[in-house]
This record gives structure tokens, C-alpha cells and sequence, in this order.
């Protein structure tokens, strides 16, 4: 059971993520929402690396380990790239934010309704 | 021309433009310039592409040669850039919209301030979808998909009004969502094969069973690339987006954009990555149909111009979603044919939604009329792309729809040709109208200074 409670926190996080995206009429707490629901996500990818008693992935000189017992290096790459790609669109979404206080005086969702469905 | 080392050219060239454009923005000229050289550069590069490429020939560059390529357990570790017929054939659209683009907006984009920030975020933006058409490696993939999408979020919100930053907002959450779906196929992708190679994932995929992760994977990537491509379930976005974009960025996201980021990958991936399965054929066939029928009707009862065409690239992404459901060779000439013809004539006549509202500083076809004694090369150029939206039959938009719908009938499927025939018809109804109201009848007061 306890192999599966970090997946299971991730899909929570996940899940959390999205109602607040669907559900919430203000605009930060939409961009909370997808930034929970990123963050699940790169968990999720660091999990996936995981190796119950796996070594850090570097070759020694001195002693022998094989690349089988090593944690699987290439996840922890890629969870630097996405985390940076998300910081773009975390920053890119709070300055429209702003931009929108600025021209509607407020956060709520609902009183922007300069588009029709 | 198109041999290893240039094929990284497609994505270092307008990205270095992107860059040279924000550090010598002081210098009077240099956006203008930077935009049309850079693309006039990938356009040519893309014209020797699928010139010297040979049939069935691939042409891969191992990006850095630092050694990844030596198997580590064997499969490939590092980034591989691969160039085949697919790809050498979007990369023609691709630039090629994009040069036309870029040379539209020397002019147009005089309306806004600081043109340097848009030709910066323009080249970003086709940086990301040359990378995301060359790339032979998922996360690769997923970076230049996200490099794309937020260079598009920002230029969706370029006019900084209410209705742009509204828009830009609804599109960046919705397009985030969509990201991170992608993310999530990729990391089961790589966990299930443990590789991010496409060419190894094939091979090793095509090894065994399709277990039960990967139809959660096909559900996952479909929900992703579906939303970027802007298919029927998932197309709440696009007809507030494209529209508030400046007319040159609209010509590109409708032109190029769904279609690089979304068709594009979604045919890359269940083709070439999944192999194509019978289930997936069903499922792409069901999307384009559906896609199809609601972007066509919903445009019939749309009175802003660009509100309207926006609707119409729904309908007619979902044609050429039909065409490679269907998944027999000539549907599939058919589909990319049809992708041709509609990144040609949807970027054309938004580039003319973007003069009419350039000189008559209106969308509403309620308020225009008559336009056609004053603007006789924009009325001339907006009737060539509707016939050929409407499918019209010298035009080029009626053989691409004629070819899908003869390989629906050919692969017995006569409902879907039927319903592809009602539609083509119901795209005529609302070319028309968009016709009608803007360029036909009495010349309203308002428009008489127009020169």
C-alpha cells in the first residue's frame, strides 16, 4: 500500500488542480489550479525515475556499479525543463491577470463579458 | 542542401532572429527587415527540403553528437532531428505562410506600437512549430509545442484591449490544461518503453500487444493535441482567440498553427509512433465528423467576419481530420492536400478580414456593405478564397474535398461521404453571406472617403 500513496497524492493534487481550473470564478485561483496541477504532474515524473535502493548515476572510478542499480537519471532532466516551461506560463498568465485588473477592477471571471460563447 | 547539419537551421535561424530582433530594436528597420529575411531563409530552406528529399528517404541529425548516441542499455539517449516526407512537406506550408505573413505586416502592424515585440514573438512562434515538425524525440517535442503556445498566447493578447487579454486568458488556461495532458502521455509513454526516441518507441511498441496504459495514453494525447488542434469537444478557445488576434496572427494560428501543433502531431503520433489501428481510425473519423458539422453550422449564424472564418477552421480542420481517419491512401492525399489548400485560402482571407477592418475599422458584416466599388483587389482576392472554401470547382478547395469524399465513398463509408457533401454545402451558405453583407449591395454612408 504504501508504493502507491505517492501516486495517489499526485492524482489527488492532480484532481484538485482541475476543479479549481473548472470551478473557481477568480482569476487567481484558476492560475493556482493549473499551477497545482503542473506541479502534480512533475511529481508525478519524479516518481516515475524512482527506484526502491537506487544509487545516484554516477560512475565511479573506484568501485563497480552497474547502470541497472542507479536511479533512472533522464526523468530528473526533464523535470528541470518542465518546471521552467511552467514558470513561463505561470508568469505569462499572472501579467495578463494584471492587465486585466487594471482594464475590469477586478478578479471575478464572471463580470468579464466582453465575449460571447 | 538539406543534409544533417542544416536541418537544425529550421529552428536556430528564426529563434537567432527572435533574439537579434529585441537587442537591435533601437536600430529603425530592423524588425521589418529580421521578419521577412529570416522567413524569406526557412521558406527557401524548406523549397530544397522536399526538393532533393527521395521518396521513402529520411534524413536525421543527431543533435551535439556528444555521445548519447552510443545506446545506454540499449536505446538512444540523446535528441535526434529527423526530416522526412511528412515533415519536409509541412515545412513548405509552414514557412512559406509564414514569409507571406511576415511580409503583411510590414504594413499592418504599423496600426500597433513596439512592432519589435511582435516580429520577436512571431519568429518564437515559428521557431516552435519548425521544431515541433523536425523533432524525432517526444519531450523535444512537448518543449517546442509549449514555445509555439506561449508565443501565440501573447500574440492572441498583442491589442492589450478587453476582449484581447479576455481571450488570451481563456486560451492560455485552456492551452496549459492541454500541456500538461501531453506531459502526462509522455512521461506514461516513456515509463511504459523507456525511451523518448519516436523511432525506438515504434519499434518497441510494435513488438507487443497494445496494453491497456497505452489506450489511456491515446486518450491523453487525443484530449492534448485534440485541444491545440481545436477539434470539436475541445474548440471552446479558437473562436475567441483567432479573432482577437491581429489579422496576420490569425492568418497564422488558423493558417499553420492547428495544424503544425495539432493535426500535424496527431498523425505523427498514431501513424508513425501507435501504428494505425482500427479503433484509432474510428475514433479520428467520429472527431473530424463531428468537428466538422458543428464549426459549419455555428459559422452560419456568426455576424463578426473573423468570428465567422474562425468557426469555418473548426469545420474545415475537421475535413481534414476525416481524411486521415479514414486512412486509405488517397484519403490521406486527400487530407494533406486539403491542409494545404486550407492554410492557403484561411490565411488569405483573413489577411483580407484584416484589410476590410484596416480601412473600413469594422467587423460586423451587419455594418459593411457595398465595399466592393471601393476595395476592388480585396473583394477580387476574398471571392478567389471563398470559392475555394466553398469548393467551388476550379478552385483548389473543391479537388481536395472531392478526393476525401471519393475515398469515404470508396472506403464504404457513404453516411460520412454524405454528411462531408451536406456540409461542403453548408460552407457555401456562409461563404455567401460573409460575401454578401461585406463587399455586395448599397454602399453605407460611412465608407465613402475609403480610397
Amino acid at each position: 500500500m504504501d508504493a502507491y500513496l505517492p501516486y495517489l497524492l499526485c492524482l489527488v493534487l492532480f484532481c484538485i488542480g482541475i476543479y479549481a481550473v473548472i470551478s473557481k470564478r477568480n482569476i487567481i485561483k484558476i492560475i493556482i489550479g493549473v499551477i497545482i496541477a503542473e506541479y502534480a504532474v512533475n511529481l508525478f515524473l519524479i516518481l516515475v525515475s524512482y527506484k526502491a535502493g537506487g544509487r545516484s548515476p554516477i560512475f565511479s572510478q573506484t568501485q563497480e556499479i552497474l547502470p541497472e542499480a542507479m536511479v533512472d537519471p533522464l526523468p530528473h532532466a526533464l523535470v528541470l525543463t518542465s518546471i521552467v516551461i511552467g514558470l513561463a506560463t505561470t508568469a505569462f498568465l499572472i501579467a495578463l491577470a494584471v492587465r486585466l485588473y487594471g482594464k475590469y477592477g477586478t478578479f471575478d471571471n464572471s463580470r468579464m463579458r466582453e465575449l460571447r460563447g | 542542401m538539406i543534409t544533417e547539419s542544416t536541418i537544425p537551421l529550421f529552428v536556430a535561424l528564426p529563434l537567432a532572429g527572435a533574439f537579434l530582433t529585441v537587442l537591435l530594436k533601437k536600430i529603425k528597420g530592423i524588425p521589418d527587415t529580421f521578419g521577412v529575411m529570416v522567413t524569406i531563409g526557412t521558406f527557401v530552406m524548406s523549397i530544397f527540403a522536399v526538393l532533393q528529399l527521395e521518396i521513402g528517404q529520411k534524413v536525421i541529425c543527431n543533435v551535439g553528437n556528444w555521445g548519447g548516441f552510443q545506446e545506454v542499455l540499449g536505446k538512444i539517449v540523446g535528441i535526434q532531428l529527423v526530416v522526412d516526407g511528412l515533415t519536409a512537406f509541412m515545412l513548405v506550408v509552414v514557412n512559406f505562410i509564414a514569409f507571406l505573413v511576415a511580409v503583411y505586416s510590414v504594413n499592418y502592424m504599423t496600426r500597433y506600437t513596439e512592432k519589435w515585440q511582435f516580429y520577436s514573438l512571431f519568429l518564437l512562434m515559428l521557431a516552435g512549430m519548425n521544431g515541433v515538425l523536425i523533432t524525432g524525440d517526444m519531450f523535444n517535442l512537448f518543449v517546442f509545442v509549449e514555445i509555439a503556445s506561449i508565443a501565440s498566447y501573447a500574440l492572441v493578447a498583442f491589442g492589450t484591449g478587453k476582449r484581447e487579454l479576455e481571450a488570451s486568458f481563456k486560451y492560455a488556461i485552456m492551452g496549459g490544461i492541454a500541456s500538461l495532458l501531453i506531459l502526462l502521455g509522455v512521461i506514461f509513454l516513456y515509463s511504459n518503453t523507456g525511451t523518448l526516441n519516436m523511432a525506438d518507441m515504434t519499434r518497441i511498441l510494435a513488438g507487443g500487444d497494445h496494453p491497456a496504459l497505452l489506450y489511456f495514453v491515446f486518450a491523453l494525447f487525443l484530449t492534448g493535441f485534440g485541444l491545440k488542434a481545436a477539434l470539436v469537444p475541445f474548440h471552446a478557445w479558437l473562436p475567441d482567440a483567432h479573432p482577437s488576434a491581429p489579422a496576420p496572427i490569425s492568418a497564422m494560428l488558423s493558417g499553420v498553427l492547428i495544424k503544425a501543433l495539432g493535426v500535424y502531431v496527431i498523425v505523427r503520433i498514431f501513424y508513425t509512433v501507435f501504428g494505425f489501428t482500427h479503433e484509432i481510425s474510428l475514433v479520428l473519423m467520429t472527431m473530424g465528423a463531428i468537428s466538422m458539422g458543428v464549426g459549419a453550422l455555428v459559422a452560419l449564424r456568426q455576424w463578426d467576419l473573423k468570428r465567422l472564418l474562425a468557426y469555418s477552421s473548426i469545420s474545415q480542420v475537421g475535413f481534414i481530420m476525416l481524411g486521415f481517419g479514414i486512412g486509405t491512401p488517397l484519403a490521406i492525399l486527400g487530407a494533406l492536400f486539403h491542409l494545404f489548400n486550407h492554410s492557403m485560402f484561411k490565411s488569405l482571407l483573413f489577411l483580407d478580414s484584416g484589410a476590410i477592418e484596416y480601412e473600413a475599422h469594422t467587423r460586423d458584416l451587419k455594418e459593411m456593405g457595398g465595399l466592393a466599388k471601393k476595395m476592388p483587389v480585396t473583394n477580387g482576392t476574398t471571392i478567389i478564397g471563398a470559392m475555394s472554401l466553398a469548393g467551388i470547382p476550379p478552385f483548389a478547395g473543391f479537388w481536395s474535398k472531392l478526393i476525401i469524399i471519393v475515398a469515404a465513398v470508396q472506403a464504404n463509408h457513404m453516411k460520412l461521404a454524405a454528411w462531408a457533401v451536406l456540409m461542403s454545402i453548408v460552407t457555401i451558405a456562409y461563404v455567401l453571406k460573409a460575401i454578401r453583407f461585406a463587399f455586395l449591395g448599397e454602399l453605407k454612408k460611412q465608407f465613402a472617403n475609403i480610397t
